[in-house]
This record gives structure tokens, sequence and C-alpha cells, in this order.
């Protein structure tokens, strides 16, 4: 096997052999972003397909693009989609049932269909040449490089950009704007409500999970008198996330109570 | 090594973008999948680039990436605008127009 790979190494260029082993793990991380259930996974296997694609800008020529697509994708883009997906996502449940029936055979289909033509196309497609490379064109630096078409040719283009990025800056600021129509109560006020109520049965504060329940953990309702669980113990968001035990298998019934004497 | 393996690879990427956009129902996983399609273009333009010989493909991606930063800054705060009023992430709850 090592042999192998040390033909392979020898024999091949070394960006072939980055692209083969490189590539078919883009495409898994790619094709998993589709398939895991959770919306953190998909960021994560996100996260890795931006890396890969540096891997690949770098190796083609392109260092500076490379190097922006760290910082950009995985470092602030990448941390936007987390720090939404913390605000928004964890307890939205993101469900793979189909809503509009035979929308995915559909999607499938269109999808391999399109892909079939891409790829055919491209494999049809000839220049009648081989690539020039971008060896001659970063000469003197592939940074001054791109620096001297910007500031020339792309000037215009440069400057439409950055007020792009400022209108939207602004335009995210007055969109995440929120105005509170009433007055936020204050604490004496929430304690009136609290007393108020038409059940005084959460004045004092709600139960505390667990600790009746011959367990204390966060995940394990507390048992009410009656013995059935009280789901005002548990957290809203552990309960979101379907993160609960249930309390029925501490009961005395099914735990092992005989008392063995340690020695 | 042919370069229009980056070629193939792109367009594969590409086509599993656009099947998560039509597939997924959660918004931000959405998203994610339209980033993975702008990205797949990048890699086509930075691999033409090469193929070409000059670095307008570069920049041009270079406009790209700017663009699609932007386009993730607005769509995230419309999303959370989305969620604050309807306390959902999911594309299929906001269909008021279909009622």
């Amino acid at each position: 096997m090592s042999e192998l790979a040390m033909q392979v190494g020898q024999s091949a260029a070394p960006e072939a052999v980055l692209f083969w082993i490189l590539a078919p793990l883009t495409l898994i991380a790619a094709l998993g972003m589709l398939l895991v259930k959770k919306a953190v996974h998909s960021a994560i296997l996100m996260a890795f397909v931006m890396v890969a694609l540096a891997v690949f800008y770098i190796a083609q020529g392109a260092p500076f693009l490379g190097i922006v697509q760290i910082v950009v994708y995985t470092g602030a883009v990448m941390m936007l989609f987390l720090f939404i997906l913390m605000l928004v996502g964890v307890d939205s449940s993101d469900s793979l049932t189909e809503s509009i029936r035979g929308l995915r055979p559909i999607a499938i289909t269109a999808a391999v269909g399109f892909g079939g033509l891409m790829v055919s196309l491209l494999g049809r497609a000839t220049l009648g040449r081989g690539a020039v490379g971008v060896e001659a064109a970063n000469a003197d630096g592939n940074v001054e490089a791109i620096a001297q078409l910007l500031f020339s040719t792309f000037v215009w283009p440069f400057e439409a950009v950055s007020a792009l990025l400022i209108t939207a800056a602004l335009g995210a600021m007055v969109l995440a704007h929120h105005h509170r129509i009433q007055e936020r109560p204050t604490q004496r006020q929430l304690s009136i409500d609290r007393f108020r109520k038409d059940s005084l049965g959460a004045a004092a504060g709600l139960p505390a999970p667990g600790v009746f329940a011959r367990h204390n953990a966060v995940d394990v309702p507390a048992l009410l008198p009656d013995g059935s669980p009280a789901s005002a113990s548990i957290n809203a968001s552990l309960k979101a996330r379907g993160d609960l035990q249930n309390s029925s298998i501490f009961e005395l019934g099914t735990v092992d109570t005989s008392a063995s004497e340690e020695k | 090594m042919d370069v229009a393996n980056y070629l193939y690879l792109s367009a594969l990427l590409f086509t599993i973008g656009a099947v998560g956009v039509i597939v997924r129902r959660n918004a931000i996983v959405v998203f994610m999948c339209i980033e993975l399609m702008l990205n797949a273009a990048n890699l086509s333009f930075v691999t033409f680039s090469r193929i070409n010989g000059d670095l307008n493909g570069q920049v041009i991606a270079f406009f790209t990436m700017v663009v699609a930063a932007c386009e993730v800054v607005v769509g995230l705060a419309i999303i959370v605008m989305i969620y604050r009023s309807r306390r959902s992430a999911s594309v299929d709850d906001a269909s008021l127009l279909s009622r």
C-alpha cells in the first residue's frame, strides 16, 4: 500500500494527488450538508468545503484568493451563520419530511439531468490548447498583479462594491433593529403579575427538575405528589431539543433497591 | 492532471447546492447551499483564469466574494426578522400569500 502511494507520489504531479484526495472529500462533505439533519452539522461540513476550496485556489496560483476565502468564509461568514444558528435555529425543527409532494424526486431528477449536462458539456468542450497557467501573470507576485488590475481596469466596480458593502451594513442594521412596542415590564410589575394570576402555582418559582425523582439531573422532570412528571420543571430549550429522559425509568418499582452489604 | 477536473468539481458542487436550495426547509441551510453555489462559481472563475493565463477571473471571483458577504449579512438579518415575527426559521412557515 505504501509502495503504491510512493509510486503515485513520484509519478503523478503533486497537484493531482492533492486533487484526487481532496476533491472526493469535498464532494462527500457537500453531499453530507444536504443529508444531515441538524443545521449545526451542515455548518461544520460547509466550513470544511470552504477550506478545501481555499486549498484549491492556492493550488491554482491564486494565493490571495485562497487566504481571502479562509478569512472571509470560514472566518466571518461561517461565524455569522453559527451565530444566527444559535440565535434562531437550535430549537427550530429542521424536518426532512417533504412538504410539497413529489418535490424530492423531481429535484433529484433535475439535479442528475443538470449535473450530467454540465459534465458532458465540459467533457466535449475543447479550447484547442492546453492551460496557459498564471505563472507569467503572477511573475511580480499574485497580490501585486491583482492590485494592479483592481485599481486600473476594475476601479469603478471596486468603488461600486464598496458602496454596496456600506449599503448592506446599513440595511442589516435597519432590518435587525428591534422597536419595542410596549414598555419593558419592571421586576415589581412581573412580581405583581405572578401573584395576581389565576393560579399561585408559579408564584414561588417553578419546581426544580430531577431532584424529587431519585435523580438530580436537569433532563429529568420532577415528580408531582401523585407521581406524574411536572413538565414545568424542565427548561424550555431542553424540551425543544428533545433531550429529555422519561422520569418513569427512575420509579421505585423499576429501580433496583435491594441493598447489599459492602465490605 | 487535466485542469478541467476543477471545472467538473465545480459543476458538481453547484448542482449539490441547487438541490439543497430546493430540498431543505431550514432557511439557514438553504442559505448555506446558496453560498455553496457561489463558491462553486468562484472555483470555475479561478480555473478559467488559470486556463486563459490572465488574472481577470481571479478579480471577478474576488468581487463575487464581496457580494456574497453582503448577501449573507442582509439575508441573515431577514431570517432573524422572520424568526422574530413567526418563531420559526422554516421556509414553509413564511407563506402568508398562500392563505
